[in-house]
This record gives C-alpha cells, structure tokens and sequence, in this order.
C-alpha cells in the first residue's frame, strides 16, 4: 500500500546501528517538518538480548519521555497520531550486526566485475571480494576464497546479453563447487542473485538451484555500454530483508513494526539522502561517513553533457578510527601519518599509541597532543577511503548507462574518475571524528586536508548522524527529508577557497573580495603557501575571487570566478597551499608550517 | 544510560571457566558427559570436504566443450588416482590419441559441456578439535562439539598472538617491573608458559622460540618489535592463526607496561602449574581477549571468587588505560555527573582519582577501566 505523504505530520524514525539505536521523532509544526525529539539506547542484537526490537524501544520510550507523547502501547507503536499520542508513520534503518557483506562476481573483473561491484556498494552492502574471470587467481583459489569469506549473500553476473556464455557458466561452476554457507545459521540456503547474460539463465539454474537460493534478475550490464543495476540492487534489498535480516535477531518483530517502509541498511539510506539533495540543490556532493571499523564515502556528479546525476558509494572495511586504526597504520605508513603531527614526535612512541587506540577503541583523547594524533590519523583513513572512492566511481567505456537508485543518466567519461574536485559544490562529514570535534574548524581543516577540494567548495557536517533517518523517510516524502536535513542536520561550517597550482612561498595566490549583509565590505589577500580564515556567519555572498597566475579557482588559470561563499559556524576559509597540496619533507620546516596553518585558522588551543 | 567505561579485564583466582569447543562443520562427539578431559584429548572429530582442482579437459585435448563428456574415462562420482586418466581424444583414425590426467587424487565432481571443465575434488582433510583445558565435559552438543569445564584461574590479556598451547607456568621476572630479556630465557624454559614483567623485546621472543618456550605472558609490547616477529604490521585486530613458535599473551598494552601486580602475584602463585594459553584476539563485536587459564585440581565452584558487578563508585581501584595517565592505578574521589572540558577541549563524563603516589588527576570515564581488588 503506497504512504500518502501528505498525511504524514509526525514521523517516527530508528536506525539500528552496530552498538546504538537512534531514534528520532519529526514533526510537521508551523508549516515546516522539523526533527524535535532524539532518543538512543545501546543496541540489543547480541547477547544476552538478542533481540533488536527491545533497543528500538528504549530509544522510542526515551522519544516518549522528553517528548510527552505516547508513541507506545505496550509493544507496539500507535499509528496513525491523533492529538497528543501515536505517529502518522514508523520507518527504519539498521546496520547491525555488521551490515551487508556480500561477495559478487563478473567475467572481466573491471567491466561486469565492477559494474556488479558498483549495484552491491550502491545497495548498502560492504564488497568482501570481486572475483571475475581474469582476476589472476587459479580456480581452487577462487573457491577456497568464496568457502573461507561466507558472504551474506553473492552477487554473480557476467557477459552481456546474447554474449557468450561460457565464462559466466564457469564463475557459476566454482560458486557450485565452493558449495558456499551464509555467515548466519546452517539452517538456510546462501542466497545467490543472478544478473549477467540472459541467455545463460538456464544452465545457471542447472548448476546452483540445487545447492543456492538462486534469485534471477536483469542483466546489469545488458549491453557493454550500459548499466543496468536497478533490478540487481532491488533484488539485493529484498534478500538482505527476506534472508539475511530474517535471520537476525529480533529482526522478523521489527519488520512486522516498520511495515509500512522496507527497512534498508544504514549506508544504502544515507546514499539515498546525499543523492536526495545534491538532485534538490543541482550541485555536485560528497559525503563521507568514518566510524570506528569502516568508512563509507558517497558522490553525486552532473554528466555535463546530459546535466544528469551520477552516484556512487565506496565502503572501505578496514578503515576506521578505532578497530580498524591499525590498518590505517599498516596502509599509510609512518611516514603519511607522521606527516600531519603538528609537534615532534618519536616514532615508536606513535605506533605503540595507534595500537593502544586499537586494543582499546572507546578511549577517547583526554590530552591535546592525543587529540592532534587522532585528527592525523584520520586525515589519512579519510584520503586513503577517498581514493579507494575515485578508483571505484569512475565511467564506463562507451556511453549511457543506470546506475542512480531510481534514475537513468548518462555517462560519458571512459574508465577515468568521473570525481572533479572542482565541480564540486558540498563537502559533508560525519562519523565522531567529525561530528564530535571539540572545534569545527578543526572537522573543516581535516576534510580540507584529505579531501583537497579545489576551487569553492561548501563545507558541513551531520551534527547527530540523521542522514540514515532521513535517508529512508525520502523514499516516502522527500520534501520534509531534505527540510530536515538542511535546518536540523547540517551544521554549515563554510565555504573553502581552494586554488589549484603551484608557487614559491609567499608569491601571490589569490584574492577574494564579498561584502557581508551587514554592509561590511571584506578584501583579502593570500600568498601561496598560506591559509587565512576570514569570519562569515550564517549568511549567502556573492563574491569575486580573484586567482593570481598560474593558479586556477574553476574560470581558467588567473580569471576571476564570481562565486556564492557560504557562511556558517568557520567561516571563509581561504587555502593558499596550491594543489595538489605540498608538505614540508624536512620535519622541522613541516612542524612549522603545520602549527603556522593551525594558528591562522585558529585551529587548537594555544598550550 | 550505559555504563561510560571499560569493564577491566577478569583476572581472577579462583572461577569456573568454560569453553566451547565446537566443529566447523557437522561430526563426530569423542566424549561424553561427565567424562574427566585432559588438554590435548581429542573431544570431537570432522572432515573438511577436501580442496577442489579444476582441470580444462576441453582446451587439454583440443574438443569443443560439448564433446568433453563423450570423452571422458570417469564419470561423476567416481574415484581417480593423481596422474590416473580421466579422458581420452579419439585421435585420428585410432591413432595419435593423448589422454587427460587427473592433477590430484579425488573424486569427479562435476563435467561441464558448456566450459568444457572436469573439476575433480581432493580426499576430505580431517579435522580434531581438542579438549584446551583440563576439565569435565558439561555439555554434549550432538554432533557439534562440547562445552568443556574447569574451576581454577583466569587471567584474560589485552592483547595475543598465537593459538592454544597449554604448559607449567614459570616466573621469571623477579617482580612485575622488570623486562624480559633473553637471558632470563634459559634451556628451564622449554615446554613452559614464562611470565616476564614489563616488556618483551625481538631478541627475548626469537630466544624464546629458540629455547622453546611454549606461551610468554607479559605487561608490554613495542609494536616495532611486534612488526619485527611477525614480519607484517597488524592490520585489523583478529589474531591467534600466527604459527611463529610461541603464543604471547600481553596483559597490559603497547609500550613498556609494568604488569599489574594482582596478576603478576596471581600467576607467581601457581608457578609449577600447569597452565592452557591461547592468543587470539578479536577487536569487535564480540570481542575476544587472548587468556591463561590454570584449573586448580580438587577445588571446588563454591569457593568462586566474587564477581564485581554493576557500576563504578567512589573508592573503587581503577587502571588508567590512556595517555597520559595511562597504566597508573588508584582509587575514584569523585564522580561527577556534569560533562567536564578535558584538555582536548572534548566535553567528557570524567571521575577523579588520586594515584597510588598520592597525586591527583581528572580522567575521563572511557579512558579507566576497574580493577577488582
């Protein structure tokens, strides 16, 4: 039955992470939806609960207490509201117990391997393992591998339709032999979703319908310059309700609570929200989410050909703050995370650090140099996520293709990273490191460093980590999605200046000129190899920037762009390090221009 | 609200300890309920389906893959010796025939005639899951394993590498403080499980190995010599399958880390003991922390040392488990409730404490964990 948006004036929405469920109550007041009451309680899918049901509603009887409104009977939730008492709807999100892992597989592992790659990241899954015909390994390996990850669930495509059929018959051949079992419960079939060549349905029903439960689907890349991966990403919703989510504890009572909206997993809802406005705002979005184990991060890009959107998600597994910080250690190196201490340091003394974070991941840094150490380290967990991302979003050869959840938009580039950090409007964070930094300048400073926007770039932060909520509610009223998300959930740190180029310190970079609402008319001028940050409240202007030669802000080298700045909780930031961005190699030189940087942005407390 | 602090570590004298041991796919129950068990008795038995090969008879013998089966010696199910014919081309006129040779020893699994690929499967690997620790087997699951059960100590680390290994426990750091360096590691050391102090460095695990020692157990680790032994930089925090001659358990953390003196004491009071160690550490729902366990042959469950349970309180012992307090013990003088600004500018619940020096300090309540008594 399709929800009527219009009826929907009190929304109560839950995401079920891995150790706490979040509720959140929005409420349509005034002639706006407003996100008014916030409950959490610590997850209750492991023992000795074991029952996901009894966390969502603690959150929910925390949302009754400091909201005055009885959302509950018993166990159950009141619907619709009627005065002080019941919701018009209750939706849900859930990431626990780890998520959606899944292992896919395609002949040629940077087409079919990377489209079918490309539908499990888009539909919220983290990707163990691609495996494609030519991806280097020996059959036996290939099936030790399948044997040994115990996927959720596999996604198999390969060849386009009416294309040979041999090689995805052999992918089929080494899934039937690897006589793979789900990572929950012995008592069911791994599910197997099929979505390569049509014409191969029949003999990939021979050999996996007796040992999977085989799904077949459209082939998602039906033609070799085509996507296709709506049906193969609806499919991969519904196993992961229907198999993997059933068999999760408590899951079968919160389906039947939140029957009126599939429950999605966590990132697909928060792909769903960053898609949901960077379509409403028509400008370019990257989100990025950094946890404790993983990293999600998420891109919308215009085709500028055909002016339609593009999206893609990457999850990097092992790169988080806390149980995967040591990974960040082993995939940097020292020396990158060294690189971004703002003080002299021994260097064993840094990795016996990073490894006591690691043992014990709900420490929090107490000192200051502890602190400067964590936001290090995360500029590099979230660069080498970023990378991973560019390496994943990038085009295919040839030209049309569907990749977004719900539209079909065309892609032109070939095989090249479809992210251009110039054409880039919105850079939001989230994740503790981010969200809780005792300074936003300090969450805008780390973004900048990772990310290394170029030209103007809007910068912000999800304050409470509302995307997934609001993620889910858009499939059913995007409108009070997208309200709730730019008034309640972003915090607006500002706008960054970033040139591209290079020059000797101190020769000239760029200059930005904007008059703010109050009248105040502002000139600033910065030299390479500086950052300034000049104080813009919550305010849109109009300004002219104004690069010096050789260094470009999006109008060509040494034009002057006009550009909207927005302000927020930072401000104007203006980056005068050039792009890509130079460190220091000697470590004195590099220390003093770290705490140079960090004093002109007002970044940390002077000791 | 939940409880905004690490739960310590269990390092206790006397409690009942239980381990599952369980197959990883269906088998065979050894034992039975009841029976007295030893460490290295086999309690449950399996086979793994063995590996499989594959093996392209189509491309081998230059048919198309639709013709594969009518050439095929074997067919499904049948047992084939290594280098055993499985198919033969009809050649030309009878002659220049050549035959297809199995890789490995096994059975015909499956014949494709759309790949034109035989895939032969290996003889099943057997498996044996063994007791671990001296004790009763409370539980039978049919088929699955057993839960086996002990009364004796439990010392849990923070931090392990290498599997199950059980041996007498001997002391060899005069006190808690002291590292353990190779010469404390003498040929005495062989077969044992050697507690040190406070640190453990390249030179003393290779001269471990070397005097083979079975389980070292100590305060620290300098992650450079951890890199150093195992040849690799730890990435995601799951351990226990090394294979590097020794089992380590670290009970304090990363650095030079003067073991607890409760758990240094506990274990110099079983020296003589025999003791089951095990590594492995996982980091993440579910956490798994490496332990020594010693069953105290003869005593009783009632005699169970009392649990701490519940919150954190004022007077309590405490073990900072953060720089820059971190490793100093004391006792909670205070418990605010407001969030308090640490030197990080982060907003945090913290406690006070005064360290067993008599110097006081504001730590954050995540960054302690409680220490019994």
């Amino acid at each position: 039955m399709a929800v009527d948006p219009n009826k929907l004036k009190v929304i109560l929405v839950t995401d079920c992470g891995s150790t706490t469920t979040k509720a959140i109550l929005i409420e349509y007041k005034n002639g706006e939806y407003r996100q008014t009451i916030r409950g959490e309680a610590p997850t209750t899918v492991e023992k000795p609960f074991e029952d996901v049901t009894k966390g969502v509603l603690n959150a929910v009887r925390e949302v009754e207490e400091l909201s005055g409104r009885k959302i509950l009977s018993g166990d159950d939730i009141i619907t619709p509201a009627q005065g002080n008492e019941g919701v018009d709807i209750y939706m849900s999100t859930s990431s626990a117990g780890g998520g959606l892992q899944m292992m896919v597989a395609g002949v040629v592992k940077s087409m079919t391997g990377e489209s079918a790659a490309r539908a499990a990241l888009g539909a919220g899954a983290i990707v163990m393992d691609v495996l494609a015909s030519n991806d280097g390994r020996l059959p036996h390996e290939r099936i030790e591998r399948i044997r040994h990850l115990r996927p959720d669930m596999i996604l198999l495509s390969g060849g386009i339709d009416g294309g040979t059929i041999t090689h995805v018959a052999e992918m089929a051949e080494l899934v039937a032999a690897a006589d793979p079992k789900p990572r929950f419960g012995t008592s069911y079939r791994l599910p197997v979703i099929y979505a390569g060549n049509k014409n191969a349905r029949e003999i990939i029903t021979k050999t996996l319908e007796a040992k999977t439960a085989l799904l077949i689907k459209d082939n998602l890349r039906p033609v070799l310059e085509r996507e296709n991966l709506t049906p193969a990403r609806d499919a991969i919703h519904d196993v992961f309700m229907e198999h993997v989510m059933a068999h999760a504890p408590g899951y079968k009572k919160l389906m039947a609570m939140a029957h009126e909206v599939p429950i999605m997993p966590t990132p697909g809802a928060v792909g769903l929200m960053i898609q949901s406005l960077a379509k409403a705002d028509r400008i370019a979005a990257i989100g990025v989410d950094i946890g404790g184990a993983t990293t999600d991060v998420f891109s919308v890009f215009f085709d500028k050909g055909t002016d339609l959107d593009v999206f893609n998600r990457t999850v990097s597994a092992n790169l988080g703050m806390s149980y995967s910080i040591s990974n960040v250690l082993a995939e940097a190196g020292l020396d990158n995370i060294m690189r971004w201490v703002p003080f002299q340091m021994d260097e064993a003394d840094l990795r016996n650090r990073i490894r006591n974070k690691m043992i014990r991941p709900t420490t929090i840094p107490q000192s200051l140099d502890e602190l400067q150490i964590e936001q290090a380290i995360s500029r590099e967990a979230l660069r080498l996520a970023f990378k991973q991302h560019k390496e994943m979003a990038v085009g295919l050869k040839g030209v049309q293709q569907e990749r977004t959840i719900s539209d079909a938009f065309d892609q032109s580039a070939s095989g090249e990273t479809l992210i251009n950090m110039m054409d880039l409007g919105i850079l939001i964070g989230s994740g503790g490191v981010l969200s809780h930094a005792p300074r936003r300048s300090q969450s805008a400073l780390m973004m900048i460093d990772a990310f290394q926007p170029e030209g103007v770039t809007t910068m912000a932060v999800d304050s409470i980590f509302m995307a997934p909520h609001l993620g889910v509610l858009s499939t059913v009223h995007a409108a009070a999605a997208n309200e709730v998300f730019v008034k309640d959930c972003l915090v607006r740190l500002g706008s960054a200046i970033c040139p591209t180029g290079q020059a000797k310190e101190g020769q000239p970079c760029v200059t930005v000129r904007f008059t703010r609402a109050d009248g105040t008319a502002v000139e600033e001028s910065v030299k390479a190899g500086e950052m300034k940050l000049v104080p813009l409240g919550d305010e849109k202007v109009k300004a002219a920037v104004v690069p010096a030669r050789g260094f470009d802000c999006g109008a060509g080298k040494g034009k002057e762009l006009e550009a909207t700045l927005e302000g927020g909780t930072v401000g104007v930031i203006i980056d005068g390090r050039g792009r890509p961005l130079p460190l220091p190699a000697e470590t004195k030189e590099r220390v003093r221009k770290l705490a140079e940087w960090n004093r002109a942005l007002d970044i940390y407390p002077m000791k | 609200m939940a409880h905004a602090y690490t739960p310590g570590l269990k390092v206790t004298e006397k409690s009942v300890v239980r381990k599952d041991r369980r197959l990883p796919l269906k088998g065979q129950v050894m034992v039975k309920q009841g029976d007295a068990v030893a460490s290295d008795q086999v309690v449950a038995k399996t086979e793994l389906p063995g590996n499989v090969q594959t093996v392209n008879v189509a491309g081998l013998l230059g048919l198309l893959a639709e013709d594969v089966p009518s050439h095929m010696l074997k067919k499904i199910g049948d047992p084939v010796a290594k280098d055993e014919a499985i198919a033969i081309s009809k050649g030309f006129f009878g002659l220049f025939k050549s035959s297809c040779k199995a890789p490995v020893t096994g059975t015909i699994e499956s014949i494709s005639q759309i790949t034109g690929q035989v895939i032969l499967r290996e003889p099943p690997l057997p498996v044996q899951v063994r007791a671990y620790i001296d004790g009763t087997i409370v539980q039978v699951n049919e088929n699955e394993g057993v839960v086996v059960e002990a009364f004796g100590t439990f010392v849990q680390g923070i931090f392990g590498i290498g599997g199950e290994v059980a041996g007498e426990v001997l002391v060899v750091a005069a006190d808690p403080a002291q590292e353990l360096t190779p010469d404390l590691l003498t040929p005495a050391c062989q077969g044992k499980v050697v507690v040190g102090g406070s640190l453990v460095r390249i030179a003393a695990l290779q001269k471990a190995v070397e005097v083979g020692a079975k389980a070292l157990v100590v305060g620290g680790i300098n992650d450079a010599d951890l890199k150093a032994f195992l040849g690799y930089d730890i990435g995601v925090a799951i351990t226990g399958t090394e294979q590097k001659g020794v089992t380590l358990v670290v009970t304090e953390g990363f650095g030079q880390m003067t073991m607890a003196r409760k758990t240094f004491n506990l274990l110099k009071s079983k020296q003589g003991l025999k003791a089951s160690v095990n590594g492995a550490t996982q980091i993440r729902a579910g956490v798994m922390r490496p332990e020594v366990i010693i069953p105290l042959a003869g005593e009783r469950s009632t005699e169970e040392t009392h649990k701490q349970d519940g919150g954190m309180d004022l007077g309590m012992a405490i073990r900072a488990i953060r720089h820059p307090y971190f490793g100093r013990i004391g006792k909670v003088t205070a418990l605010p409730h407001e969030l308090q600004k640490l030197e990080s500018e982060s907003h945090a619940r913290i406690l006070e404490v005064e360290f067993e020096d008599g110097t006081k300090a504001i730590v954050p309540r995540a960054n302690v964990e409680l220490i019994e008594d």
